[in-house]
């Protein structure tokens, strides 16, 4: 028996050498503060996805879209006529008909123009490929054991996603601005309540618009968030957003289904153009933002609670 | 056969087989936190939703400031045992400890004193080589930012991609992936290595090089789990190692216990091969088999110089006479029943 002590004794020999190893190693307390614990992975996750030939192409057509709204304004009403068929503004996105009068018209409608496909697509893409992709390319398994922290690389996956929807929205009213002044004139403007207000003063609501249409797109954000973290293809978790995305919007066109209407998460996209009423009109405004606020729990829940219970076998 | 418990490696070799066994087991009762190794797992058991049993029950012990070899044949396990030691995947049932926290619970911890090469290097082929590892060391909350860029050149220095770091990922050969993938497990001081596979894909000039950085390595302190399929390299690099085949442990202890496990043969090189083989039946020789000029035969229970006396006697030229120490393999093969069949 005084030889199993022995072994026992010498067992716990094993113990104190392991516990030297650790010593010598890099002290533990090198524990960086908060704002780094997030700060730093987002922003090489910035870094990554701004990198990323995808994203850039995305960003391209998305610029290209005020281009060519402009471009067609401007041969359509080179004859002198109005815009559409009638002269009257009756077709095409919200403000089209004012552009020739005020080049900054053009945001407000490239706005209009792609907020119900164009751009939710694009945050499809990044949202959907921001944990899915990851996993098909085996690079997940990697920054886990680094390791990032689950509920770390989610917060970093959805940030930069908002900032790629704040991007993209800031490239389509940029783009629209600067066609817009290189096209048509530039001036004071009248709101759609009719009254007159400042170039300035129009600026300025044009950026709070291009604010609140990124806000917008918080929910789909979050949704394609979920579904990325449902599969480890990419490529499956964009088109199922996109796909929702499309479906959601076909389904709020039909007059049965009115009854579940305000709560699509596009419903009240358009409201935006509320930012142009003299006063401004909030209600659909908030309603928007409430819902897209909602949207944003839920899916950001589920998509946590799918992800941090998730096994990583791939 | 050694079940599993029964060898626990221990850093002292002398200590003979059971009783090495209840001074281990008296470890484990009373001190189940630390010294239990710098990976300790207890019943550690996954069933995938598809019913299927990939690890079953496994109780694996590796000592801190071995080199250990996780052995298997494709499908065995090995794999699936890595990613629960890792915190990817959860296990079914049973426990497992790296560096003395248990996992997945305490990854955080854990996790940054850990290097590990899974199933092959994973990628961002549109970024640098050094934009790869830029990436993989933000992600560590632990890695210290300012010494960031001195690291991730210096890991990259280690595996000798130096010169091909400014290069995109995409355009790498699959061997300076892997080597890619090896410096970012490099990027910090690591306690522990888990290098699944490391020399897959790499040129023999390469595969030196990593048995040579695994020894260095080791010989500074760090433990490095290495699972592989090449049982030569396991032999050449590895003090410890364990077997494992369909979800089970078959064994585990010093490589040099497991090899002697297996008997080694003797082997008779004589260009008379016939009146070898018969000499060394008459003599109680079992399983004789000749092969070219060797003749190979289980060694019988008397003395050998007597043997090879009466083969001499009897007019067989002998040009070697001796014991050859079984291989790994030979016990690998035993162990787990595949390869060929070596019954005479």
């Amino acid at each position: 028996m005084s030889q199993v002590e022995a072994n026992a004794a010498q067992g716990r020999g094993a113990v104190s050498i392991s516990g030297s190893a650790a010593g010598r190693d890099q002290p533990q307390t090198t524990r960086t503060r908060r704002t780094t614990f997030y700060g730093t992975l987002f922003r090489n996750e910035l870094l990554t996805t701004f990198r990323r030939w995808r994203t850039i192409a995305l960003l391209a057509v998305l610029a290209a879209v005020p281009i060519l709204i402009g471009i067609a304004i401007k041969i359509e009403t080179s004859d002198g006529g109005g815009v559409g068929p009638g002269g009257g503004g009756g077709g095409g996105p919200a403000f089209i008909s004012q552009i020739t009068n005020n080049g900054l018209f053009l945001v407000f409608t490239a706005l209009a123009a792609t907020l119900p496909f164009f751009l939710p697509m694009a945050i499809g893409v990044v949202a959907g490929d921001a944990i899915a992709g990851e996993a098909n390319a085996g690079t997940l398994r990697y920054l886990l054991v680094a390791p990032a922290g689950r509920t770390r690389l989610l917060l970093t996956k959805y940030a930069t996603t908002m900032t790629f929807c704040l991007v993209a929205t800031l490239v389509v009213a940029v783009s629209a601005l600067t066609v817009g002044a290189v096209l048509f004139p530039l001036g004071d403007l009248t709101t759609i309540s009719g009254t007159q207000i400042s170039f300035a003063d129009g600026l300025g609501r044009a950026l709070l618009i291009a604010l609140v249409v990124a806000a917008s797109l918080t929910g789909v954000a979050a949704l394609g968030l979920f579904v990325s973290t449902l599969t480890t293809s990419g490529i499956a978790a964009m088109a199922t957003t996109v796909g929702l995305l499309i479906t959601i919007q076909i389904l709020d066109q039909i007059p049965q289904l009115h009854a579940l209407q305000p709560y699509f998460f596009s419903h009240y996209w358009l409201s935006f153009a509320d930012l142009m009423r003299d006063p401004v009109y909030w209600d659909e405004l908030v309603k928007n933002l409430g819902l897209q606020a909602l949207y944003a729990a839920v899916f950001g829940s589920a998509a946590w609670a799918r992800f941090t219970t998730k096994d990583i076998s791939s | 056969m050694d079940q599993a418990p029964a060898t626990e490696p221990d850093p002292h070799p002398e200590g003979e087989g059971d009783n090495a066994t209840e001074g281990d087991n008296a470890t484990e009762g009373d001190n189940a936190t630390e010294g239990d190794g710098v990976i300790h797992t207890r019943a550690l058991t996954k069933r995938f939703r598809g019913g299927q049993l990939a690890v079953d029950g496994l109780d694996l012990t590796v000592p801190a400031g071995s080199v250990f070899g996780f052995l298997g044949p494709n499908g065995s396990g090995k794999t699936t045992t890595i990613r629960m030691l890792m915190g990817l995947i959860e296990p079914t049932s049973g426990s497992a400890r790296v560096l003395g926290h248990p996992m997945p619970r305490a990854a955080r911890t854990v996790l940054p004193q850990v290097g590990a090469l899974i199933e092959g290097p994973a990628l961002y082929g549109f970024l640098s080589g050094r934009d790869n590892l830029l990436r993989y060391d933000a992600a560590d909350p632990t890695a210290d930012p300012r010494t960031r860029r001195t690291r991730v050149a210096a890991a990259l220095d280690r595996v000798g991609l130096a010169a091909a770091a400014g290069k995109k990922a995409k355009a790498y050969s699959l061997g300076m992936k892997q080597r890619l993938g090896l410096a970012a497990a490099l990027l910090q001081p690591r306690r522990l290595l888990v290098l699944d596979e490391p020399t897959n894909g790499l040129d023999p000039q390469g595969m030196r090089e990593i048995r040579s950085l695994v020894r260095e390595l080791a010989s500074d302190g760090t433990t490095v789990f290495l699972s592989s399929h090449l049982l030569d390299e396991i032999e050449q690099v590895c003090t410890h190692a364990a077997v494992m085949a369909q979800g089970r442990l078959l064994t585990q202890g010093p490589v040099a216990d497991l090899a002697a496990g297996a008997r080694g043969r003797l082997v008779v090189t004589t260009p008379d091969t016939g009146d070898a083989a018969r000499v060394l039946k008459e003599q109680g020789a079992s399983d004789v088999v000749i092969t070219e000029d060797r003749v190979t035969a289980e060694p019988p229970d008397r003395e050998l110089a007597d043997v090879n006396a009466t083969l001499v006697a009897a007019g067989v030229r002998v040009r070697g006479f001796g014991i050859e120490r079984a291989s790994l393999e030979d016990a690998f093969v035993a162990l787990t029943g595949e390869g060929f069949d070596v019954a005479g």
